[in-house]
This record gives structure tokens, C-alpha cells and sequence, in this order.
């Protein structure tokens, strides 16, 4: 135990160091040079803070929240967008078909949809995840229709020659499991504008409750180091959420990529 | 049983701006015997992989008729085998579960399935890495898990599209050897196509040598050197001079 301690010190030993150096200036020029706690919050501060919202419990909630929103929003994307990029890449008319629409409703900002989420969804978490819907959904399309593109043809050739010919089959078998590292590059990719998104959205009213609401309530009360709390939350939650996805996919479906760079 | 009748094939690729159009083969005719081997030749260009992939059901032909056993052919059928030049394993698949594959898409279960690759497996020796990802192979490996993939199906007929054309020499020669245990071990018509005439005079029964652009067949040879072959006999170099020479005024017509 007390061997792997001190292995792990050895191992990340900069990288520790770096975090310790980082914080401790942060708390010396909050402390000793700004001075001024709506300005800059101490390191401290913002553990007390965070303290006082644990305790309270309101942390949990918001935190349950947010993620309720943005599973909301990914379980939609998935469900909409994976078909439709599987559609879009297999079979060229209804690529043709699709994609005029996408390509006009791409270049929208996720956030100009918010006036409808609130209007067709009310104050409710299914607004807050219809606008992380609208983040997600393209970046999931565009690599999923890209994935199946890209199959290579002697795959296809070589599975119709082993006796698979329908087009049912050639996607489950030979089509999906070929285009899943491309796929999963794109939930990455979404996950990281759908976390925006699901910020800004209940910042802007969509939601009464998250993480995201919670800075901009607290930024209102002019507690900055309230503020601060929910922004490392924010930012550690994606994190994990990353981390978590990407472990996951290389263990379980993309095992047979190791030794090639995707 | 796996007689493959070739009848007055022609093939020509169009393109769709212009109305052109490639002509890429021109009247072929021969059979292949129950169980022969036979190798296509000819310069790059000349259309064999062209007409091995018509054979496989993979591209139509413009006219004529191709059959096996005198039922035509009209798409691809795990009846007919293929081993591609390129590395077509499976990369998400491990080694036996590629060799599996055929027999999952008839029907069978994958526990089943796997007990009855098992023969294949040993056949080419990969016993040792039935487990492993294509990715670990060496190419050689590779090529060797694909003909035990195209095996498990018990084709009538095994194509391959220069399978060993991407393998260094001493890899190829291997390979050549074990192929022809295969062949001798399994009932099996096998069709391959190479540009090496060293391969084809070592391998097969009766080469068709085919002209250049538009391929026509310009010689059929037959090889009858006893087995097993001496790859540098006085016999296999006269026949291989003879090929090569005939390979030469194609390129000289050009």
C-alpha cells in the first residue's frame, strides 16, 4: 500500500506538482494581491463554499439535474441520429434526401433554439434536453454517415462472397462494427457541445434546477465563489463523463483498434 | 463437384458522361474441371481479376454466360470462394470468429460454428493465434486465416485474386506449398489469378494466358509436371521460359 503510494508520487509526480504550484498562486494573488472576493475568490473560498453547498444538499440535486438533462438530450440524439446517419451512408437517396435539410439546419446555433425549446416544451427537462438534443445531433449524423462511407469495400465484397447479401445484414455485421470507431469519435465530439449547450441552457431560463442555473443564480447574488463551485463541477463532471465513455469504448467495442492510431 | 463453364465473356466498363466505354474483356471461353487448378495470366491491365470477380458474382459481365455445374451464375454464393489480394479479415473480428462468419450467415450457432472451424484452423496452422485480432497477424497469417475463411464455408469453388501478391518470397513460397496440401487434401476447383509466372507454373494444372487490353486468351499451357514439383527443374524452366515468352510479345504489342 505505502509502495504504490509512493510509486504513484513518483509517476505523477509533475503533474502534481504543477496542480499545487497552480493553486497556490491562485490563492496567494486572491488572497494578497486582488484582495477582492466578487473579483477573484480565493482557493480557500471556494472550498468553503463548495462545503456549504454539500452540506445543504442543494449540490446533488443540481448535479442530478443537469445529468437528467443531458441524458435528455443524448438518449435523443442517439436514438434520431445514429438511424439517420446509418440512412444517410448506406443508401444514396436518402443521403440525397437528407441532407439538404441538415445542411440548412447545421449552421444554426444550438442556442437560437432556446425562445422554441421554452415554447414547445415549457420550463420543463425536456426542454433543457431538446437544446442538448439540437447540440448533439449533428456531430452524431455527420460521423456515422462518415463511418459507413468509409467501409472499405473488400469487407462488403468479401462478406456478399462468404454469404452474406442483404443489406440488413451487411449493416449489422459488417457495416456498424466498421464504422464504430468513427461513430464513437462523434458521441465524443457531441458530449462535449452537448455539455455547452446544457450549460447555457439553464442559464437562460429553460430550467429552474442544474448546474448550469446555479451560476447564473448565484452570479445574481453576487457569490462569486458560489459561481466558481459550479464551474469546476461543470468542468470535472465533463471530465469523468469524457473519461468514463472513452474507457468504456476502447475496452469493450474497440478492442480490435489497439496498435492503430484512430 | 465444381465445374465452372466460361462461354463468349465479354465485359465493357462505361463511362456515364461520354457514352466511352473500356473494354476490358473480349470473348473468353474454357472450362475448369472438378477439382483442377487453374491460374489466370497476364499483364496488369489485362482483365483477370476482372473476370475471377465476375466468376465470384461481384461484377456483371456485358454478354455471354458464365456456369457452375450448368446453373448460371448471377451473384455472389458462399458455393463460390473468395480470397481477396488486399487483407480482408475482419479487423473487429477475432481469427476464428472470421473463419465463423460464413457459417453464422447460414444459420448456425456460434458455439456450433466454432466446434466445426476447429479442421480449418489446423489446416493452415493457426491454431496458436484462433484468439487474437487481425492486427497481430503478419500478412502471411492473415492470408492464411482468409483461406481457412473461405474453407469453412466447403466452397465447390475457390477463388483467389493473387492472395499472396503482397507477401514477401520466402512467406509466398510457404504459402504456395501449403496451399497445394490444401488443394490436394480438399475436393476443391480452385481459380487463381496471378501475374507471376514462377506461381502459376508451380501451381497449376493449365494456365490461361491472356493478352493485354482487351483481354482475350491467347494460350492456354497446360502443366504437366508430375507432383510434387520441383520449383527449378529443367522441366518447370523450360515451361516457365515458354510462358514468359509469351507474356513478352504482349508486351511488345502494347
Amino acid at each position: 500500500m505505502k509502495m504504490s503510494f509512493i510509486k504513484t508520487i513518483e509517476e505523477k509526480g509533475i503533474e502534481a506538482l504543477s496542480l499545487i504550484a497552480a493553486i497556490t498562486i491562485w490563492q496567494i494573488v486572491a488572497d494578497r494581491v486582488v484582495h477582492n472576493k466578487f473579483l477573484l475568490p480565493s482557493f480557500y473560498d471556494v472550498i468553503a463554499s463548495f462545503f456549504i453547498v454539500v452540506k445543504s444538499g442543494l449540490i446533488f440535486e443540481d448535479t442530478l439535474t443537469s445529468l437528467l438533462h443531458f441524458s435528455i438530450g443524448i438518449a435523443a440524439a442517439f436514438i434520431i441520429g445514429i438511424p439517420l446517419g446509418i440512412a444517410m451512408g448506406w443508401f444514396k437517396k436518402a443521403n440525397r434526401a437528407i441532407d439538404p435539410i441538415i445542411e440548412i439546419l447545421r449552421p444554426i446555433p444550438p442556442l437560437a433554439w432556446i425562445p422554441f425549446a421554452i415554447v414547445w416544451f415549457g420550463l420543463t427537462h425536456q426542454a433543457a434536453g431538446f437544446v442538448v438534443f439540437v447540440g448533439m445531433i449533428f456531430p452524431i449524423v455527420i460521423n456515422t454517415y462518415s463511418g459507413f462511407k468509409n467501409v472499405p469495400k473488400v469487407y462488403v465484397e468479401a462478406a456478399k462472397a462468404l454469404g452474406c447479401t442483404r443489406n440488413i445484414d451487411l449493416i449489422r455485421f459488417i457495416a456498424i462494427p466498421s464504422a464504430t470507431p468513427s461513430i464513437a469519435a462523434g458521441i465524443r465530439i457531441a458530449m462535449g457541445v452537448g455539455w455547452m449547450c446544457l450549460v447555457a441552457a439553464e442559464m437562460f431560463g429553460v430550467s429552474d434546477r442544474g448546474l448550469g442555473y446555479q451560476i447564473w443564480h448565484n452570479y445574481y447574488l453576487h457569490r462569486m465563489d458560489f459561481v466558481l463551485v459550479y464551474m469546476l463541477l461543470l468542468g470535472f463532471l465533463g471530465l469523468f463523463i469524457d473519461r468514463f465513455f472513452r474507457n468504456y469504448v476502447d475496452a469493450k467495442l474497440l478492442r480490435w483498434t489497439a496498435g492503430t492510431v484512430v | 463437384m465444381g465445374r465452372v463453364s466460361i462461354k463468349n465473356v465479354s465485359r465493357i466498363f462505361s463511362k456515364k458522361e461520354d457514352g466511352t466505354g473500356t473494354e476490358a474483356l473480349r470473348n473468353i471461353s474454357f472450362d475448369v474441371e472438378d477439382g483442377e487448378f487453374v491460374c489466370l495470366l497476364g499483364p496488369s491491365g489485362c482483365g483477370k481479376t476482372t473476370l475471377l470477380r465476375i466468376i465470384a458474382g461481384l461484377e456483371t459481365l456485358t454478354s455471354g454466360e458464365i456456369t457452375l455445374n450448368g446453373a448460371p451464375i448471377t451473384g455472389p454464393d458462399p458455393k463460390r470462394g473468395m480470397v481477396f489480394q488486399q487483407y480482408s479479415l475482419f479487423p473487429w473480428r477475432t481469427v476464428i470468429d472470421n473463419i465463423t462468419f460464413g457459417l453464422e450467415m447460414q444459420g448456425m450457432k456460434k458455439a456450433e460454428a466454432r466446434k466445426q472451424v476447429e479442421k480449418y484452423i489446423e489446416l493452415v496452422g493457426l491454431e496458436q493465434f484462433k484468439n487474437s485480432y487481425p492486427y497481430e497477424l503478419s500478412g502471411g497469417m492473415q492470408q492464411r486465416a482468409a483461406i481457412a475463411r473461405a474453407l469453412a464455408n466447403e466452397p465447390e469453388v475457390l477463388l483467389m485474386d493473387e492472395p499472396f501478391g503482397a507477401l514477401d518470397a520466402q512467406t509466398r513460397n510457404i504459402l504456395q506449398d501449403e496451399l497445394l496440401k490444401i488443394w490436394e487434401q480438399k475436393h476443391v476447383t480452385f481459380i487463381f489469378v496471378t501475374h507471376s509466372v514462377d506461381e502459376a507454373v508451380f501451381l497449376s494444372d493449365r494456365v490461361v494466358v491472356m493478352t493485354s487490353r482487351p483481354g482475350r486468351i491467347k494460350e492456354i499451357v497446360n502443366i504437366d509436371l508430375p507432383r510434387p514439383r520441383c520449383r527449378t527443374g529443367p522441366e518447370a524452366n523450360r515451361l516457365r521460359d515458354y510462358v514468359l515468352k509469351l507474356l513478352e510479345e504482349e508486351r511488345f504489342k502494347r
